[in-house]
């Protein structure tokens, strides 16, 4: 018999996110409908409102975040929807790899695939919002990454839950989008004032609120995940 | 030594043992007796009120091949999932290798699942698929443990196709590839036959043949009592979440077994047992 | 005691109580009475506050009922934190109660809140509230945890989600709160915690305060327990169909 030698927790969590991000390179659905949605949104909100009284420059932070929260969710849905298909988490449960690293693996493959939607809506926002560059839009392009970290964090989570559930699209946005509160509030607040050259002290206790939420929020998800599969 | 204290090719070929388990004193321990390679013990499974799994004890020694047959609704299917540690016992213990799967993650690596769903990912292609598993499992040079699967199962042809695009009886040979990649020696099969025509049941009795001739123990849920018989040591009749009756299948002529099979689940049918003592409300 | 140990003696107990008669207990019309008498208290024996006019005695309401709210919610999470380590359905059914409870509490607080703001401040809402806009959020919470479990059938799992979702929202209301806190643009003075005239109550009216607070606790609790043996006589009567059919 051969030596089997089983990963370990990271190792376990990675080959899992790669396995999620290969199915979703190959059917691409998803990533598309988030990318096409994020961008169209873009596009309403600035007609939505008056140019001539509302400079978009203005509006851009406030857009930002909101498009943030809805593409997420789009990302969100289908990241246990593919286990639950063909029970393809009955093998996983099986297998020798931990529950918990089953959770940080599509937590990492959930962030990836938010990171990926942000690089393409972000720039789109600059184009479309006349937005100028320079190294305020680098720290925003931070805050983002911060923020993205606490979405996935519960979302991952609240999907496992959700899609166990008789209405799953309804209720992944119901309960996710109350946690989504404090990382959006923080966030959006944060990169407003640093787009507005705020001093440091006012970012400050805004962006220590966001890391706390992610290190805490990673941490209760990550030990929450065994108790929301079969027992 | 592994616990199942079997002497295969494997075994006499490397003297290592997988997991963490490296005691000096392994040899003497397999001495005595080994851990049998499924120990359920007065196990049973509620689900709110309705009891699918009461009072079973089974024990799989290892290398025996025990087929468990029974009624839809039964609990077979239950049984198998309370053995793979997917879900907890009510009541009573399940132990595979002397230890608990849900607990114990060097065992689970031993151990390989067949069930009703094909647990594949439809937009990946069967040898990813399998090769995803060998991974999971740490299985040395994945690929080709993958390859060497697929083509057991007779569908190597095919294993740069989507899995979504194969039928369903191609797609059941894709998903008994995965679980064998490991080379597991427990292998607990929910209804392996389904979907399969002939060259793909053919493949499979062999597969589980040679898994046997390896040393492997296997639990094998049907309903099919011929298929069953043909390659178990060990029959077992569930009915109404209970164990019936158990027969070693050498002793038995399959013709008459059926008979009285049939006989004993449609005497449960028309005396409309229900699984006993249902669980009451706290106030 | 180990947690075995514990469940199997809280297990034995629960097989030997007997079901309740009916829904309401004495406890209910001893509340609903506190909280009428408070009202003639206060709308005819409790002075005018001078500067707010009659419209401050909303007050007598607001805060009341954001103290019963909190009282619901907190049932729920110290509930839900119980079932997780004991696994008795009777910690899910108090939890499902004072849930539900607590959402009546909290939409009182956020329908009283624009009518008193609206007097005070001139503005319906008041996002510089940050009592007003937590309570906000945390209405939202409670609806999803109902609307949950609406969505899940098989008891066991509900019960499970129930406690991890009520878990993590204890977690995130203090950071709802630090997040309204720093986020808000300061354009008002300062972050109104406690509503200005609670410090300084004169004596009658700080009198009629305190005993609508108890009201609505005692209203509260009476409101969960009529809740829980709803809850316990609907499974007993869906078990007897289960029985009968």
């Amino acid at each position: 018999m051969n030596e089997l030698r089983p990963p370990g927790t990271l190792g376990a969590a990675l080959l899992v996110a790669r396995k999620d991000l290969a199915i979703e390179f190959r059917t691409r659905t998803a990533f598309l409908s988030a990318l096409v949605f994020a961008v169209l949104a873009l596009c309403i909100f600035y007609f939505a409102w008056d140019g001539s009284i509302v400079s978009p420059t203005e509006l851009a932070p406030g857009v930002l975040w909101v498009v943030l929260a809805f593409s997420a969710l789009l990302g969100l849905q289908r990241s246990f929807g593919i286990e639950e298909h063909d029970r393809g988490i009955d093998a996983l449960l099986v297998s020798p790899v931990s529950r918990e690293s089953i959770y940080v693996g599509k937590a990492i493959g959930n962030f990836v695939f938010l990171c990926a939607i942000q690089v393409v809506t972000m720039p789109a926002l600059a184009l479309f919002y006349n937005v100028r560059g320079g190294r305020p839009l680098l720290l925003v392009a931070g805050i983002v990454l911060l923020a993205v970290l606490g979405i996935v964090a519960v979302g991952t989570l609240f999907s496992a839950m959700a899609v166990n559930t008789r209405m799953a699209e309804l209720l992944l946005p119901m309960l996710s989008l109350p946690f989504f509160v404090p990382v959006l509030m923080s966030g959006a607040q944060a990169a407003t004032r640093v787009l507005q050259g705020r001093p440091v002290a006012e970012v400050a206790p805004l962006l220590k609120l966001l890391v706390a939420f992610d290190i805490v929020f990673l941490f209760a998800c990550t030990v929450a995940f065994p108790y929301t599969l079969d027992e | 030594m592994d616990w199942s204290g079997n002497r295969g090719a494997r075994q006499r070929n490397s003297m290592k043992r997988t997991g963490p388990r490296t005691e000096p004193n392994a040899y003497l321990w397999t001495m005595s007796s080994p851990p049998p390679a499924v120990e359920v013990s007065g196990a049973s499974r509620s689900f709110g009120r309705r009891r699918a799994v009461d009072s079973v004890d089974l024990t799989v020694r290892s290398g025996d091949c025990v087929a468990l047959f029974g009624p839809n609704g039964a609990g077979k299917t239950t049984l198998l999932r309370l053995i793979a540690g997917l879900i907890k016992p009510t009541k009573g213990t399940v132990r595979v290798g002397g230890h608990s799967l849900r607990d114990d993650a060097a065992m689970r690596a031993r151990v390989g699942l067949i069930s009703h769903q094909s647990m594949l990912y439809g937009a990946l292609t069967a040898r990813e698929n399998v090769e995803f598993a060998a991974k999971l499992y740490g299985v040395p040079r994945p690929r080709e443990a993958a390859l060497r699967a697929l083509e057991r199962m007779q569908i190597a042809e095919r294993a740069g196709a989507p899995v979504k695009s194969l039928s369903r009886g191609l797609q059941q040979r894709v998903s008994i590839a995965r679980a064998v990649v490991h080379e597991p020696s427990v292998v607990l099969l929910d209804e392996p036959y389904t979907g399969l025509d002939t060259i793909g049941g053919g493949a499979l009795t062999d597969m589980l043949m040679l898994l046997r001739s390896e040393g492997a123990s296997l639990v094998l849920v049907t309903h099919n009592v011929d298929e069953g018989l043909a390659v178990a040591s060990h029959a077992v009749v569930m009915i109404g979440g209970r164990i019936e009756r158990r027969d070693d299948v050498a002793d038995l002529d399959p013709r008459a077994y059926l008979a009285d099979y049939r006989a004993l689940a449609s005497n449960a049918d028309r005396s409309g047992r229900r699984p006993a003592n249902p669980v009451s409300v706290s106030a | 005691m180990t947690s075995a140990s514990l469940r199997h003696a809280v297990a034995s107990e629960a097989a030997v109580s007997e079901p309740p008669r009916s829904v309401f207990g004495w406890l209910f019309p001893v509340a609903v009475l506190a909280v009428i008498g408070i009202y003639i208290r206060a709308i005819y024996f409790t002075p005018i506050e001078a500067l707010q006019g009659a419209a401050q005695k909303i007050y007598y309401v607001h805060v009341p009922s954001a103290v019963g709210a909190y009282l619901a919610v907190g049932v729920t999470a110290l509930a839900s934190i119980i079932y997780l380590w004991l696994r008795d359905e009777r910690a899910d059914r108090l939890a499902e109660a004072s849930a539900e409870v607590g959402l009546v509490f909290l939409t009182m607080v956020l329908i009283t809140g624009p009518l008193w703001a609206h007097r005070i401040w001139g503005a319906w809402w008041a996002w510089w509230d940050l009592r007003l806009t937590l309570t906000l959020f945390l209405w939202f919470v409670v609806a999803g945890y109902l609307v949950m479990r609406g969505g899940l059938d098989e008891p066991a799992v509900r019960a499970r989600y129930s406690a991890v979702l009520a878990v993590l929202a204890a977690l995130l209301i203090p950071f709802i709160h630090m997040s309204v806190y720093f986020a808000l643009p300061r354009m008002h003075p300062m972050p109104i915690v406690f509503k200005p005239s609670e410090p300084s109550l004169p004596g009658e009216m700080l009198t009629t305060f305190l005993l609508s607070m108890g009201a609505f606790a005692l209203l509260c609790i009476a409101l969960i327990q009529a809740r829980y043996r709803l809850a316990v006589l609907r499974e007993l009567a869906e078990h007897d169909e289960e029985g009968t059919r």
